[in-house]
């Protein structure tokens, strides 16, 4: 079975990019545009991975996090967040948060989906 | 109670695996590209270098973990199959076998020479690293033990492909340590309380295993504790020193926790490949299990009925678990005693090869339907019918070639077995396309043997089942039917016995055709529980057609002739009433049920249809066993019996009264 991505970042281009890289990889991919709408997005629906960027407008990285391990749902659900090298106390935050790991930008495709596979698994 | 010499039962489970691998290899040398058999042979290869380290026999291991590593690798297909390899895999097989029987021997200079023929068979080469302890980077052996945050899982953090990562690095032995979970009622389900143990035997540098926590690894337990490996007779012995250190892991207390890790632990492919093998049960065990399904189904429509006069909700509960749950033990435990028809039929590809033979005709076998599922029980009884059933066909059905050539049809005769599910039944059909079978003669041969009244008129359906009357002589060659001096009448009985009916159809010059409709299983059948006056009865289910209304009206109109027009056909029925003489009032609105054999229909007219019962078949005791009307007898929820009504009876006697009266005009 296909695992069903949803990524979540305000930037069109990250999204693109990240769309194309993980489809070829074989995955289903869902987009949402910012925080609020990712927590719309997974009322919606199961996601096996999310892939959130944290610094969002409407709704941040971090709040959506937390918003999400509070829904019962969704208890579990690997969240990677994309950051910065130089982030250091935000990856502290981010996983008091919830957050399962993170992915350091810039990225490339392959390292993207290298880490969709170390969490999903084989 | 002692128990086998380990050692002994593991040198004869090395000797079965290595008739596999040979024979595997062997298969593999006429096909190279066959995965399945890759896979076979890795597997026992596998298996062999596990079960070596287990019991001591470490050269073994060693050595045989080459073997494996070239065979994994033509499994990932990083290197093709070829025939120098199975040829040199083949020569080390031999080479196990004596390292199976003489451990202690001198072998190690063979080892080494098999082993650099593996290679040369590999790579081309006798030096590349089919063990990559020989010219690849030093192995490590790591002992890591972690465990994660307790709220890993919940914050999204799956154990299981950490541990594939693990696996991916090298060779690795995996236990979990399950020490650290509460007791139940201290349990939180979400949180995670199992540490593991790992060993892993790998070129990597330890920055690979930190790659694998990265995620994790500010939170974590996390000991590495890094064991260089000597590098002594490194092309033999290199894996080795792992092996035994996993035999001491084992032996610890957490050894059960190795069986609930199975499919980490790398012995977890041979489990896996044991599974899927079959248990043989003797056949008597399971008679005594449905025997004690059968009781159950009892016991359960009691409770039923408890439940159902009761009030209390949660007793009715209960009991529609109970009834759900026996309803799916008795299906599961149907298609335990199924078997699939193939072995019956493989039989008669000999049987008709003989006759044809003995007779001289040519004859072709068909058969369809192999893989049809049939109650064990079955099927043995189903075996003496069938033979005798084609070796008639194949004797008096089928024409000679000449006489077949003559009537513009093929040289050779076909026979067409076939098998196939219906509803609750299994239809078996034994068809040829030979001459058919000659009404006149039945006839003239039934009447001269006193079976029917000269000029009795008969459907061609009953004028057929007259060759399976016991007093239809089997002297001459009177149809194509009428056997080599075993009855007819033998196949019906056998037929009747298992509930089944006969069914005939013959077109003069085409052939005959001959089904079988018998009930898939002989324990247990779903009825229609009836009510008759005061008496209750099980109709099979699998007869009825349908249930119908008698109106009094039509119930007057048909006194003396017992028919109801059903469509555009007339049905006889039988008064149960009268049958039983039940000296009751009939109720108000009677009903009928329509059965059916196949071809002839019969209604029934009872007072009360009542309902669906599984019924559990027990046999009519020997003081009743000339009874012809009842099949057997059932024990009701209640505690009452129910007698089970024999259809294939019924309908004939359905029959015989419409022409009587029909005689009577």
């Amino acid at each position: 079975m296909t695992a069903n991505i949803l990524t979540v970042d305000d930037s069109a281009s990250i999204r693109l990019t990240t769309r194309v890289a993980l489809t070829n990889a074989g995955y289903q991919v869902t987009e949402a545009v910012d925080g609020v709408d990712g927590i719309a997005k997974l009322n919606a629906g199961q996601f096996d991975l999310v892939i959130t960027d944290l610094n969002m407008p409407n709704m941040d990285g971090l709040t959506m996090i937390r918003e999400l391990r509070k829904l019962p749902a969704h208890m579990g659900v690997p969240v990677i967040f994309l950051t910065t090298e130089s982030d250091g106390e935000i990856k502290q935050q981010a996983k008091a948060a919830g957050a399962t790991g993170w992915l350091t930008k810039p990225f490339d495709p392959e390292s993207l989906v290298k880490i969709a596979k170390k969490v999903l698994g084989k | 109670m002692s128990f086998p010499d380990p050692i002994a039962v593991f040198r004869t489970e090395a000797a079965e695996l290595l008739e596999q691998i040979e024979a595997g290899l062997l298969d593999l040398n006429v096909n190279l590209g066959d995965k399945d058999q890759v896979d076979a042979v890795f597997r026992g290869l596998h298996t062999l270098k596990g079960s070596g380290a287990m019991f001591g026999f470490e050269a073994l291991a060693a050595f045989t973990h080459h073997c494996e590593t070239a065979f994994d690798r033509v499994r990932k297909g990083e290197v093709p199959a070829t025939h120098a390899l199975v040829t040199a895999v083949l020569e080390a097989k031999d080479h196990m076998r004596a390292l199976v029987e003489t451990p202690a021997g001198d072998h190690e200079a063979m080892s080494e020479a098999l082993l650099v023929n593996l290679r040369r068979a590999v790579d081309g080469s006798g030096d590349q690293a089919t063990a990559p302890a020989a010219a690849g980077p030093a192995q490590t052996l790591f002992k890591i033990r972690f465990s994660l945050p307790q709220n890993a899982m919940a914050n999204g953090t799956n154990p299981l492909p950490l541990l594939d990562e693990l696996r991916d690095l090298g060779t690795c032995r995996i236990v979990a340590d399950r020490s650290g979970i509460p007791s139940l009622d201290e349990l939180v389900a979400t949180d995670l309380h199992i540490a593991w143990d790992v060993e892993l035997l790998t070129t990597e540098p330890r920055s690979a295993i930190d790659d694998v926590f990265i995620f994790v690894m500010d939170d974590m337990e996390l000991s590495v504790e890094e064991i260089a490996i000597a590098a002594q007779a490194p092309v033999a012995v290199a894996p080795a020193p792992a092996l035994p250190a996993t035999a001491a892991v084992t032996a610890e207390p957490a050894a059960t926790a190795v069986a609930a890790a199975a499919p980490a632990a790398a012995s977890g492919d041979a489990k896996a490949a044991k599974a899927n093998e079959n248990v043989r049960v003797p056949a008597e065990r399971l008679d005594e299990l449905m025997d004690r399904v059968g009781e159950l189904v009892i016991a359960q429509s009691r409770l039923s009925q408890l439940a159902g006069g009761s009030g209390d909700l949660t007793l009715r509960a209960v009991s529609e678990d109970v009834e759900r749950l026996s309803g799916e033990l008795r299906d599961t435990m149907m298609v335990l005693r199924m078997v699939p028809v193939t072995h019956l039929f493989s039989r008669f590809r000999r049987l008709v090869h003989d006759l044809a033979n003995e007779t001289g005709k040519k004859i072709e076998l068909i058969t369809e339907g192999e893989t049809t599922e049939v109650d064990k029980s079955v099927i043995e009884r189903l075996a003496d019918p069938l033979v005798h059933l084609v070796r008639n066909s194949c004797d008096h059905g089928l024409e000679t070639a000449d006489e077949r050539l003559a009537s513009g049809k093929t040289e050779a005769g076909h026979i067409h077995l076939s098998a196939r599910q219906q509803a609750g039944e299994v239809i078996i059909k034994i068809k040829d396309d030979g001459r058919g079978i000659n009404k006149d003669r039945v006839r003239a041969k039934a009447e001269s043997s006193g079976l029917i009244a000269a000029n009795a008129s008969l459907t061609d359906q009953e004028l057929y089942q007259l060759i399976f009357q016991p007093g239809f002589s089997t002297a001459s060659e009177v149809t194509n039917l009428s056997g080599r001096g075993v009855g007819m009448d033998v196949v019906k009985r056998t037929i009747d016995a298992l509930r089944g009916t006969i069914n005939v159809v013959s077109r003069p010059g085409e052939g005959s055709e001959i089904s079988l409709a018998i009930p898939l299983t002989l324990a247990i059948i779903d009825g229609l529980l009836v009510r008759v006056g005061n008496g209750r009865y099980v109709i099979p289910l699998s007869a009825v057609e349908e249930c119908l209304e008698l109106s009094v009206e039509e119930d007057m109109r048909s006194r003396g002739r017992s028919f109801i027009s059903l469509r555009d056909s007339l049905v006889p029925f039988l008064r149960l009433r009268d049958l039983f003489r039940t000296g009751t009032k009939p109720d108000p609105f009677q009903k009928v049920v329509v059965i059916s054999t196949g071809s002839e229909r019969v209604g029934l007219v009872v007072d009360q249809i009542i309902g669906d019962h599984q019924t559990v078949i027990k046999g009519m005791s020997k003081l009743h066993h000339d009874v012809s009307t009842f099949s057997g007898a059932t024990i009701l929820g209640d505690g009452d019996v129910a007698l089970i009504l024999d259809v294939g009876h019924l309908v004939a006697e359905g029959q015989q009264q419409e022409a009587h009266l029909r005689a009577a005009g």
